[in-house]
Formats: structure tokens, C-alpha cells, sequence
């Protein structure tokens, strides 16, 4: 006889009860609606079940198998960054009544997690110098997306700029969204590691919106009130990728006239994990409440007149206005965006200041370090960057890291595979996780295996 | 209870982070780049940040509190190993970006995953990258559309069809693929309406969008004549897998003729729904869509090794970064592993506890198609509020008293005062016995004293909040010092708005 399922509770006379309550003999005989020749009509081919202690060791050896940072000192970023993720973070993300939980449909039921988003909203208006934030995205890739649909419909224009300087993932989910959208993506070029001013004007002409990334995918810092100034003048909304770890050093993209700030939360409070989960987040100006995609979550009262908080402005979602909802998103990554909260709150205004100004440092650090030992320089002279910059590395950046990898280090992103031209260059990412020392390793490894 | 910001005092924080020594100054910023105010993040030590969210969880409820019978969303029980699994070091501080031959653990499970969900589907290839089930519905139309420009039919393929049970995500998927929608009909027993469809689908027709078992719970009895309808017109069928947790093993999308579906992994395979997310929606598809998959693709190239492929020249692209929500494919990986063929007997039970829950109240509720269900139902409080002028809004709102999360409401719209019932696989049949109880004492309650319904909730951490007065003047941030004071003039409403789903 087979053994009852950890995840499941009938008994066998609980069956036969139930079966007798429902009125039918067997189990198979509540399966009579279907056609014959639909079923499977076999058993599954996949591997027995295992035991709870069988899974951990199969799927540990899995894990073993991979080049994580803790068995690799790696300064690989891109879009993705290790930075500190501390204890509280997991502490509360595990709470069951928050991991469990589903949409806050229902208010009464859910005021941890609905306080939880709102306080999360303000943060993220806060750190964007936005009016309201809704309770995430995806990813920093379709929030983007989510952008250009909000911009469509807000200016009834069909054409979407993008710098070239922003993520290629990013700017490759814009472009698979727009074949549904109807929209036409057209790219700016960068010059010297920047957007020219002039040449984003010309291109904005009957643009629904511009994106650009600030700081940008080579880490150097856009003009971005002028990139904003320009795009506004031109009729098409301003939208700016940041990065939020940032902005306790830079201006917040309210302050400078964008109209909406978006981007990858990931670096605030969630792992790299291999990609995902994360949060996207998506603020923008009072004006665009109305258009913005996803769950939003707003202050009210109860019978008694004491605050609560519910899920709001539902009319521009699809469980409501269906075929002309402002998005179709349903899921979203409420416990990433709780992460991240629990991060912003742990890190405080003084934190998230010491942190952009610690990667600052830390970054001139290694770009003095790879000049003096490595003899290798910055790709894009002159600029200033964030955590992150592009060095040459005289010879095919694959084979430096391929050669570095096997030293223990992993040196950063090829850009080769995204960029014409610049299959000699690798994008290093530095955070307040790397230490001076870790540092010198890189300069040592890289003095040894760059070209 | 007071906002995090509420609790704020200038100098505290949470955090002490590392301080170099000896490093070269940053480098001045631009003035005009330059950070002018610092954002009001709340500043409380880390005992207070912990106490704080502490108790915002005890003022949340979820699987783990209790039964959570949402209609459509599969609140089943998540697994607590998945959540070790997800967070060991080899998975959780991989960079998505590090080579083939330093992910080849993470690259395994993502392939193995795949092979599974291709043989529960019935289908030949999966990409994992769609972040959940409506991201799932556009990548899957998306792939629609390249499949019929490939064959010259791009202007010609205008329509989708949708029945009208439907969730609202598959018409707003449809609007954002550029698509128009053809509603149809359900007949008398729940079905799709045949000879309203008939009328519909011709050569101009891209796809059909279906949920079977419907969102009324029910199998389409006429699944293979729908099936031929559509193929017959060289259009695709399109399955949302929103309701997969009755058919594992049992039935497949595969077999019943569909060309692409999506998976919900936090539904049917146990990622924990987070409060609202993450998710994931794989989608899987027959041989001859799999050229138009996103990219990467994750892939096996000699025995024991894998790697991803960039180089599908038809493909629609990408629709989120990397390969996907990797943490998510770790748990449902390894609650698919510990169920394996059993993954039939998941179904099975989910399917008898629903019927038992359905035969146990549909006497009592009025039941818009009297059918054995699949692993959810609808009742409708209809007559309720006739009688007693109680909604279904005032029965959920009661239920919470009881103890147990409500069921969806107000879904599918073709239902008025709908309550839709999915108990899952997991409960002991005390506990579906403790709310069958619940409910029929509410039916009591609405002739005996039906403002026990309709002030309901009594016992929760708030009383029934008024979500129309939210919508008309929306705050949603705290306004620290300008913050508007919640007290003013409450004015409740019944918001008739679908809660689940």
C-alpha cells in the first residue's frame, strides 16, 4: 500500500466518507466530464517521489556545482549586483503570514502586508522624488515596457526612444513588448560613454517617450537633466532607469523633470539569484495615477474611522476593465519590493549616503589599482561614474575572463556580446562588498592575464 | 498601528556599514547630479524594524495562519524546504551573468524542470522565462503572432477568442499583443457555447484563450469539437494554466489539443504567493512554435552539460532579463520532485475535496451549474440577498470571523454574487468540515441577524474599510509632516469589484 503523502491529510475513511457525501463510488468517477479521448490514460513519466532529505541532497549537489561570489570573488554586475543583503531581510521575508499570503484582495485579512506596500511606496517616491509608486513590477526589463505603454496611450504617439547606453536586456524587452504595443523603438547612439543632448532632441521629434539609464550601462553618469530638459521639449516624456542605491548620492529624477523614474530593485535588498526573483519598481508624476500598470495600494478608513489601507485606483486593472486595462499584471513581486523596504529602512538616509559614497571611492580605488598594476585604462576618458566602469583589456575580454576565472576571480562583464567594437573591453562592478584587498587581487589577476 | 515613518527620530539607524581606510577621495559629482535632499527613508534601530514588521505579519493572514480557500489562485501549502533549497549560497548569490561552465548546477535544474513541465503539459518545449501567468498570456500571444507572420498570415490573423468566464487578464494579454477579442458565450452547463462559437471563428481568427477546467470549475465536456473547430480554421489554442491543479496527471493540455500553455509555478507547484508575488509562467508549446521561443534557451548539449542558446533567429526576443525567476524554479522543482507520478493523486485530492465542500453546501447556496465540479466551484449568494439583503461581500467579511481567509468573490462576472471555492489538496477534512460549518451558520445568521453579516469583520485588526473613499481621494505615500488626517467623513460602500483571481 502506498504511504500517505507528507503534503496531503485524507485518511482512507476519510474518502469513503467524502465519496459517500458527494454521492459518487470512486474517485475516478469525479473525472466522468471528461472525454476519453483526452486523458492521459498513463501514469506520468517522471522519477519516483522523494523524501524530504533525498530532495535537499539533490538539489545541494546542484548548488554545489555553480561559481557563486562566496566560492568566487567575482565583479560581475550589469544590471545585477552583490551587494549586502542583511539578516533582517530574511528574517522577515520569512514570516509566514507574509510568504503565504496572496494579493491583499481582501483588506481586513491583510493590513501587514497592505501598510507593508504603502510604506514601501513612500520609500520609493521618496528615493525618486516621484508622486506614487505602484507596488512593483516584474523586473527592471518590464517595468520599462510597462513605461512605453503608459506613454502611448498618455501622448498617442507610437514611437519610443531609448539610449543606447541602457541595459541591452532592458532595451530588448522593450522591443519584444513593442511588436504587441505597435510601437517603433528607435535607438540613440552613445558617444564617449554618454548621450548627446543634441542628438537625443532630434531623435525625441514625435517620440511617446525617451529612456535613459542613470548612471547608464557603462557606468558613467548621463547629463540627465539636460537628456530630461530635451525630451520634455520635444513633447515626449522623460523616463529614467536608476539605479536606487544611488540615489543617496545622486539627484533624484523627480527633482530634474522626469516624468517617470523605473528600474531593477534587485540591488536593494534581494539576491542576484541567478536572475530572479527581484522587483522592478515604477514611480511617476501625479499626473500618470491614473495610467500606471499593476497594484497600488492607498490610506482609508474603517467603520470606526481608525486608518487602514487597501488596494486602490482598481478601475485601471484587468480584473476590472479587462480588454482596456493599463496592463495586464496580476503576480507581482510584492515580497522582493517588501525586501527591498525592509533593506531601505535597515540602511536609513545615512546609510544609503555612506553606501553610493563608499562605491564611489572603492571604484576610483580600482581604477587606480588596474591603471598602476594592470596598465589598463578606462574606455570612456574623462567621465565620471557610479559603482561601475569599463576598462580595456587588450585582448578578447572572454578569454581575460576565461584566464581570470581560472585564478579564482571573476573580473566582470564581456561586453563584446552587446556592443559592436568593444569585444576587448569588460565592465567592472564594484560595491561596498568588495574590500580594498579583494580589489588588489583584481589588479594582480588582471595584471597577469589582460593583454 | 503607526507607520514606519511615524517611529522615525533623526540620528538612529539599523545599519553600521563598512569603513575603508586609506582610500583615494570620491570623485566630485557634478553639481547638478548631485543628490539636493535626502530622501526620508524612516531612521529606527534594528530591534525597532524588526518589531515593527513583526507585527505587521501578525496582522496579515496566509497559508500558514490558516485555510484560504481564494478561488483560482491554488493556496495550497508551500513546502518549507524550498525555502532552504532557494536560499543556499550556490543559488542565491549566483550572478545571472556568470559563465555556462559556472552555473552548470543551476543551468541542470532549470533543464530538468523543463523535461517535467513538458511531460505534465503534454507539449515539446518550455522556456521559463515569463515572470508569471499574465507575463505567461503574452509571450504566448506574442508567439502567436510570430507563428502566423512566419506563414504570411500576419494581417489576416486579427482576432482572439476568449469565453467569458475568463480571467481579466487574458483580455487585457489580447489588447497589449495587438490583438482585438471575440468574447463568447457559456451555455446552460458551463461550457463554452458551441454554436456561439461557431458563428466566430473563421479564417481571421488567431487563437482561442482558454481555461479548462473553466473559472466556473467545470471541464468543457466539448473540448475535442472546440478543438476542431479551431484547427479546422488554422488557428491556435491557447491554455491558461491558471487551473492546472485539477488535471495533473490526469489530463493533458497537450492531449486536449492545445498548441501553447502557461504554467502558474507559486499555483500549482507551491512557490509561495509572497502576498501578492513573485510568480512564474513558463510557457510550453508544440514543435512547430518552438523556433519563436524567447531567448535564451536552456538547453543540453552533450549528456551532463548545458548551456544557453542565444541564436534562434525567429525567436520573439525577450520578456524579462536573464532566463527567469530562478529562485521560483527551485522550489517548484523540488515540490515537483518529492511528488513525481504522485502528482495525480495531487489532483485527484484537490478535485474530492471540492466536491465534498460543494456537496456539503449547495443546498444551502444557490449553485448557477449543478454539475460534479473540478477543484473549484462557484456558489452564488443570490438568494441571500434577496431575502436578507446580504452580498456576498458581507458573507466573506463574516467568514473572517470564523476564522478562515474568504473565498473570491464577485469572479466570474457572468455569476452575480459569485463566490468562488478552491479548498486545494492540501486540508484535513476537519478543517473543510469547520468551514462548510461556518458557512452554513452564515446562512442562518442572514435570516436571524443579517447585521452580523453586513458590519462584519468583528474580530479583525480593522473593521470593514471604505474603499470607495480610497479611490476618490488617493494617498498613496506617506506625507510626513502635510500627511492628511485619515479621520475625516467616512463613507462606506460595497465595492462590487471581483476580490481573487
Amino acid at each position: 500500500m502506498t504511504q500517505q503523502h507528507p503534503f496531503l491529510a485524507l485518511t482512507d475513511s476519510d474518502r469513503e466518507e467524502m465519496l459517500g457525501a458527494i454521492g459518487v463510488g470512486t474517485v475516478d468517477e469525479l473525472f466522468r466530464d471528461l472525454p476519453e479521448a483526452v486523458r492521459l490514460g498513463r501514469e506520468l513519466r517522471l522519477e519516483p517521489p522523494l523524501s524530504e532529505q533525498e530532495v535537499y541532497a539533490h538539489v545541494a549537489a546542484l548548488a554545489e556545482r555553480n561559481a557563486d561570489a562566496s566560492r568566487e570573488l567575482s565583479f560581475l554586475g550589469a544590471g545585477i549586483y552583490d551587494h549586502y543583503v542583511p539578516a533582517v531581510v530574511d528574517t522577515i521575508l520569512q514570516r509566514g503570514e507574509l510568504l503565504t499570503a496572496y494579493t491583499p484582495y481582501q483588506p481586513e485579512m491583510s493590513q501587514g502586508v497592505l501598510q507593508a506596500i504603502f510604506e514601501y511606496q513612500t520609500a520609493i517616491c521618496e528615493l525618486t522624488g516621484m508622486d506614487v509608486s505602484n507596488a512593483s513590477g516584474y523586473d527592471g526589463t518590464s517595468v520599462a515596457a510597462d513605461a512605453c505603454y503608459v506613454a502611448k496611450h498618455a501622448t498617442g504617439r507610437s514611437k519610443v526612444v531609448v539610449t543606447e547606453a541602457t541595459n541591452p536586456q532592458v532595451r530588448q524587452v522593450v522591443r519584444t513588448y513593442a511588436a504587441g504595443f505597435g510601437l517603433e523603438i528607435v535607438e540613440v547612439p552613445y558617444r564617449n560613454g554618454t548621450t548627446d543632448p543634441d542628438e537625443l532632441e532630434r531623435a525625441a521629434v514625435d517620440a511617446a517617450a525617451v529612456i535613459f539609464q542613470q548612471p547608464n550601462f557603462f557606468g558613467c553618469l548621463e547629463p540627465a537633466p539636460d537628456l530630461v530638459a530635451r525630451a520634455t521639449e520635444a513633447g515626449a516624456l522623460p523616463v529614467a532607469h536608476v539605479d536606487l542605491l544611488s540615489l543617496g548620492v545622486l539627484e533624484a529624477p523627480g527633482r530634474y523633470g522626469a516624468a517617470l523614474a523605473l528600474g531593477e530593485g534587485q540591488a536593494a535588498g534581494n539576491f542576484p539569484s541567478f536572475g530572479g526573483p527581484h522587483y522592478g519598481f515604477l514611480a511617476a508624476r501625479e499626473e500618470f495615477i491614473r495610467r500606471m500598470p499593476g497594484r497600488i495600494v492607498g490610506e482609508t478608513v474603517d467603520t470606526a474611522r481608525e486608518r487602514g489601507y487597501v488596494l486602490t485606483l482598481q478601475t485601471r486593472e484587468q480584473h476590472i476593465r479587462r480588454e482596456k486595462a493599463t496592463s495586464n499584471i496580476t503576480t507581482n513581486q510584492t515580497l522582493l519590493a517588501l525586501g527591498g523596504l525592509v533593506y531601505l529602512t535597515w540602511l536609513g538616509p545615512q546609510g544609503l549616503r555612506e553606501l553610493g559614497e563608499t562605491c564611489l571611492s572603492l571604484a576610483a580605488y580600482a581604477k587606480q589599482r588596474l591603471a598602476e598594476q594592470a596598465g589598463l585604462e578606462c574606455v570612456f576618458a574623462g567621465q565620471t561614474t557610479f559603482k561601475e566602469f569599463a576598462v580595456r583589456v587588450g585582448r578578447n575580454a572572454r578569454e581575460v575572463v576565461a584566464a581570470a576565472r581560472e585564478r579564482g576571480v571573476h573580473p566582470g562583464y564581456a561586453l563584446g556580446r552587446d556592443y559592436e567594437g568593444m569585444d576587448d573591453v569588460l565592465l567592472v562592478a564594484i560595491t561596498e562588498r568588495r574590500t580594498p584587498d579583494e580589489i588588489d587581487r583584481l589588479a594582480d589577476v588582471l595584471a597577469e592575464v589582460a593583454g | 498601528m503607526k507607520l514606519i515613518y511615524e517611529k522615525s527620530q533623526a540620528g538612529r539607524r539599523a545599519s553600521a556599514l563598512p569603513r575603508y581606510e586609506n582610500l583615494p577621495s570620491p570623485p566630485e559629482l557634478p553639481e547638478e547630479l548631485r543628490r539636493s535632499e535626502p530622501p526620508r527613508l524612516a531612521e529606527v534601530p534594528e530591534f525597532e524594524l524588526v518589531r515593527h514588521f513583526t507585527e505587521l505579519s501578525t496582522r496579515n493572514f496566509g497559508v500558514d495562519t490558516g485555510f484560504y480557500p481564494l478561488g483560482s489562485c491554488t493556496m495550497k501549502y508551500n513546502p518549507r524546504i524550498n525555502e532552504r533549497l532557494a536560499a543556499l549560497p550556490g543559488f542565491a548569490r549566483l550572478h545571472p551573468l556568470q559563465d555556462e561552465d559556472g552555473a552548470q548546477g543551476a543551468l541542470e535544474l532549470m533543464w530538468r524542470l523543463q523535461e517535467i513541465l513538458a511531460e505534465v503539459t503534454g507539449l515539446h518545449a518550455v522556456s521559463l522565462q515569463p515572470a508569471a501567468g499574465s507575463q505567461g498570456e503574452l509571450t504566448g500571444l506574442l508567439l502567436v503572432r510570430a507563428y502566423f507572420a512566419a506563414r504570411g498570415e500576419a494581417e489576416q490573423r486579427r482576432t482572439v477568442v476568449i469565453p467569458d468566464t475568463a480571467h481579466g487578464t487574458n483580455p487585457a494579454s489580447v489588447t497589449m499583443a495587438g490583438y482585438e477579442l471575440t468574447p463568447v458565450r457559456t451555455d446552460a452547463r458551463g461550457n463554452i457555447d458551441v454554436d456561439d462559437l461557431r458563428g466566430k471563428v473563421d479564417e481571421h481568427t488567431a487563437a482561442l484563450m482558454l481555461t479548462n477546467p473553466s473559472t466556473v470549475g467545470l471541464f468543457d465536456e466539448n473540448i475535442e469539437e472546440i478543438e476542431r473547430i479551431f484547427h479546422g480554421v488554422g488557428a491556435l489554442m491557447y491554455y491558461d494554466g491558471a487551473n492546472l491543479n485539477a488535471v495533473c496527471g490526469i489530463s493533458r493540455p497537450g492531449d486536449m489539443g492545445f498548441d501553447i500553455v502557461h504554467i502558474n509555478l507559486h499555483k500549482t507547484f507551491s512557490q509561495p504567493h509572497g502576498g501578492g508575488g513573485p510568480g512564474g509562467g513558463p510557457v510550453a508549446v508544440r514543435e512547430s512554435l518552438e523556433p519563436f521561443l524567447p531567448v535564451p534557451a536552456v538547453v543540453q548539449q552533450d549528456e551532463g552539460r548545458f548551456g544557453l542558446e542565444y541564436d534562434r533567429p525567429q525567436t520573439i526576443g525577450k520578456v524579462r532579463g536573464f532566463t527567469g525567476p530562478f529562485g521560483v524554479f527551485v522550489r517548484s522543482y523540488a515540490f515537483l520532485r518529492m511528488w513525481g507520478p504522485r502528482l495525480r493523486e495531487m489532483s485527484e485530492v484537490a478535485v474530492l475535496n471540492a466536491n465534498y465542500v460543494l456537496a456539503r453546501l449547495k443546498e444551502a447556496y444557490d449553485l448557477p451549474f449543478d454539475r460534479l465540479c473540478m477543484h473549484e466551484f462557484v456558489l452564488s449568494a443570490r438568494t441571500l440577498k434577496r431575502e436578507h439583503g446580504c452580498t456576498a461581500l458581507d458573507v466573506a467579511k463574516r467568514l473572517m470571523d470564523y476564522g478562515f481567509h474568504p473565498p473570491t468573490i464577485y469572479f466570474p462576472l457572468i455569476v452575480p454574487e459569485a463566490l468562488m471555492i478552491e479548498p486545494t489538496e492540501t486540508e484535513a477534512k476537519e478543517t473543510l468540515d469547520a468551514f462548510c460549518d461556518a458557512m452554513l451558520a452564515i446562512v442562518r445568521e442572514a435570516g436571524e441577524e443579517p447585521e452580523l453579516l453586513k458590519e462584519a469583520p468583528h474580530h479583525r485588526p480593522v473593521k470593514r474599510l471604505d474603499e470607495v473613499r480610497a479611490a476618490k481621494r488617493p494617498v498613496v505615500k506617506y506625507g510626513f509632516e502635510e500627511h492628511p488626517d485619515a479621520k475625516g467623513e467616512p463613507k462606506v460602500a460595497a465595492a462590487e469589484a471581483p476580490k481573487g483571481v
